[in-house]
C-alpha cells in the first residue's frame, strides 16, 4: 500500500516537542494526546484551560456583497438576520435532505468566515463554489486554535485585551504583535471558551505565550471527543451523515422559522414533510447501566430483542466517571428514560435513553 | 521458584509449576492511556495460545488480553471490576489480570525473559 502523506498544521514540531502521540485524523496528522493523558486533559478543561490546535480544520472565508443571502441556498439557517460578528451553527444539505456537513458560519462586515470539518473541506469548497458567485478563499495562511475551560477568559483577555466583552457565539478581530486575528467565543467542549484564527507564522508564539500561564494545558483529540460527547455536540462522519437529514438527527432548531417557510435550501420538501409528519428515527442520548462503555457501531435492541437503532459515539465520561454514548433509535423508543439493551461483545447490557447534554454547558450568554 | 516470561502482546505471565499469573506490562499500560473498565471475556473455559480472554476499555479504545499460552482461565482479579484503574497504577502486582492452568509448558520457551523484552519495546519506540 502506498504511503499516504499527511497534512500537517503549523504546529506539528511544536506537538511533538511536548510530547504529543501523534495520529492520522482526516488526512492530518493531529495530536491524540499529550503527556498529561486524555483523562487528565479532559479534566483539566473543565476545571482550567485547555489549548487545542484545531488548525486542520476548514477555515473559509466568502467576500461579496449578498454572501450571507447566496449561503442561505446551501443551508436551512437564517444567516441574513445575522448581525456583525455573530455566528451560527448550521448544516449543509443535500436534496434528499441529508446532512453533507456541519459548520459555524460567522457574520464579518462585507464578509462571512466558515469553519468546516477537516474531512469534509474539500467538499465543502467544491460544494460553495458550484453554487455561489462569490470570491472564496480556503485560509490556508491561518491556524487555528482553542482555548477552553473556566479559566480561559481571564487567561486570554490578558493576552488579547478586550474578549471579555464577547458573549458567546460573537465574533470580533482584534491584534496580537501588531497583526490582526479573529477571536470568538465558542467551542466544542460545552465550556466557556474562545477560538482564535491566527496567522501560521504568529501561531507558535502565541500558544507559547499562554502555555506561560501554569492553568493553561495542552489537550488532543482524544479528550476533545470526549468532551463534545458530553456537551451532547455530534462529530460529522459518526452521529451526522449524508443518511440522516437535520430533524432525524435533533438539529431541528438550526432550521429558522422563516426558512420553515420559505424554503429555498436543498432536500426543503422532505424536511418540511419531516417537521410536519415526524419521524421514524432520531439522535439521543444513551445511558449504560454498568460500567462497559459502549462504543460507536454499538447494536441497540429493544426488550424482546427487536434492533431498534445503533451507537454513533461512544465511551468513557472523565466528568461523569461513567459510559456515556449517543445514537439513532426508532422514534418510539427515543423518550427519556425508555429502556433499551445495547449489544456489547455478544453480551446485551441494560441502557436508558438520555438526555442530552450529559454535562450542562457553561457557555457565557447574553 | 518462580518465573516471569513476557509475550509480544505486551502481556506477562508469572509461573509457578503448571500455574501462570497474567498480567499487562508497565508498557501496555502506558499506550493504552487511562484504562476505565476491564472485563473477562473467558472464565472457567480452555482457551488456546493467542485466544482473547479479557478486554480493557481505557478512554481511547477497547483492547483484548490474550492467552500467552494454552490452558484453562481458572480465576479473574476481581479488585479489577471495581478499581479498573489499577492496571495502570500497578499492572504487575496488585493488578494481575487473570490466572490459569498451563496446558503446554513447552510453549512458555517461546515467550521472552525480561531482558529480551525490554530489548523487544525498546525496539518498538
Amino acid at each position: 500500500m502506498p504511503q499516504i502523506k499527511l497534512d500537517k498544521t503549523p504546529l506539528e514540531m511544536f506537538h511533538k516537542e511536548h510530547g504529543a502521540t501523534m495520529v492520522e485524523f482526516a488526512g492530518y496528522s493531529m495530536p491524540l494526546q499529550y503527556q498529561l493523558g486524555i483523562k487528565g486533559e479532559h479534566l483539566h478543561t473543565r476545571s482550567k484551560s485547555g489549548l487545542f490546535d484545531v488548525s486542520h480544520m476548514g477555515q473559509i472565508r466568502l467576500t461579496g456583497v449578498n454572501v450571507l443571502k447566496d449561503l442561505e441556498s446551501l443551508v436551512p439557517s437564517d444567516l441574513e438576520g445575522l448581525e456583525v460578528g455573530a455566528m451560527r451553527y448550521t448544516v449543509f444539505t443535500n436534496e434528499s435532505g441529508g446532512i453533507l456537513d456541519d459548520l459555524i458560519v460567522t457574520r464579518g462586515d462585507g464578509y462571512a468566515l466558515l469553519v468546516l470539518n477537516a474531512a469534509s473541506k474539500a467538499a465543502g469548497l467544491e460544494l460553495l463554489q458550484e453554487n455561489l458567485d462569490c470570491e472564496i478563499e480556503l485560509m490556508n495562511d491561518s491556524a487555528l486554535l482553542a482555548l477552553q475551560g473556566p479559566a480561559s477568559v481571564k487567561i486570554l483577555n490578558e493576552l488579547v485585551p478586550g474578549v471579555d466583552k464577547l458573549f458567546f457565539l460573537q465574533s470580533a478581530e482584534f491584534t496580537f504583535l501588531g497583526s490582526p486575528i479573529t477571536v470568538s467565543r465558542s467551542g466544542y467542549t460545552g465550556e466557556d471558551g474562545f477560538e482564535v484564527s491566527i496567522s501560521t507564522s504568529d501561531v507558535r508564539k502565541f500558544v507559547e505565550i499562554l502555555l506561560n500561564d501554569p492553568d493553561v494545558g495542552l489537550v488532543g483529540l482524544g479528550a476533545r471527543d470526549a468532551l463534545r460527547l458530553e456537551a451532547g455536540l455530534c462529530l460529522y462522519g459518526q452521529d451526522l451523515s449524508k443518511e440522516v437529514t437535520p430533524v432525524e438527527a435533533s438539529l431541528s432548531w438550526v432550521i429558522s422559522k422563516r426558512r420553515r417557510e420559505e424554503g429555498n435550501f436543498p432536500g426543503f420538501e422532505l424536511i418540511k414533510e419531516q417537521l410536519v409528519n415526524g419521524i421514524k428515527k432520531c439522535r439521543v442520548g444513551i445511558s449504560p447501566i454498568g460500567k462497559a462503555p459502549a462504543r460507536g457501531g454499538c447494536e441497540i435492541f429493544a426488550d424482546g430483542g427487536r434492533k431498534i437503532g445503533s451507537i454513533t459515539s461512544g465511551g468513557y465520561s472523565p466528568t461523569l466517571e461513567r459510559p456515556i454514548a449517543m445514537g439513532y433509535v426508532e422514534e418510539a423508543f427515543s423518550k427519556i428514560g425508555t429502556e433499551v439493551l445495547l449489544s456489547v461483545r455478544g453480551k446485551y447490557l441494560p441502557a436508558k435513553v438520555a438526555d442530552l447534554p450529559f454535562v450542562s454547558p457553561k457557555y457565557f450568554r447574553k | 521458584m518462580s518465573k516471569i516470561y513476557f509475550s509480544k502482546e505486551h502481556e506477562w505471565i508469572e509461573v509457578e509449576d503448571d500455574l501462570g499469573t497474567v498480567g499487562i506490562t508497565l508498557y501496555a499500560q502506558e499506550q493504552l492511556g487511562d484504562i476505565v473498565f476491564a472485563e473477562v471475556t473467558k472464565l472457567k473455559e480452555k482457551v488456546l495460545r493467542n485466544d482473547d480472554v479479557a478486554v480493557v476499555e481505557s478512554v481511547k479504545a477497547a483492547s483484548d488480553i490474550f492467552a500467552p499460552v494454552s490452558g484453562t482461565v481458572i480465576e479473574w482479579n476481581d479488585l479489577l471490576d471495581d478499581a479498573p484503574e489499577t492496571l495502570n497504577s500497578d499492572p504487575t502486582k496488585s493488578g494481575w489480570v487473570f490466572k490459569m492452568t498451563i496446558d503446554a509448558p513447552e510453549e512458555l520457551q517461546e515467550l521472552m525473559d525480561e531482558a529480551a523484552y525490554n530489548k523487544f519495546i525498546e525496539e518498538l519506540k
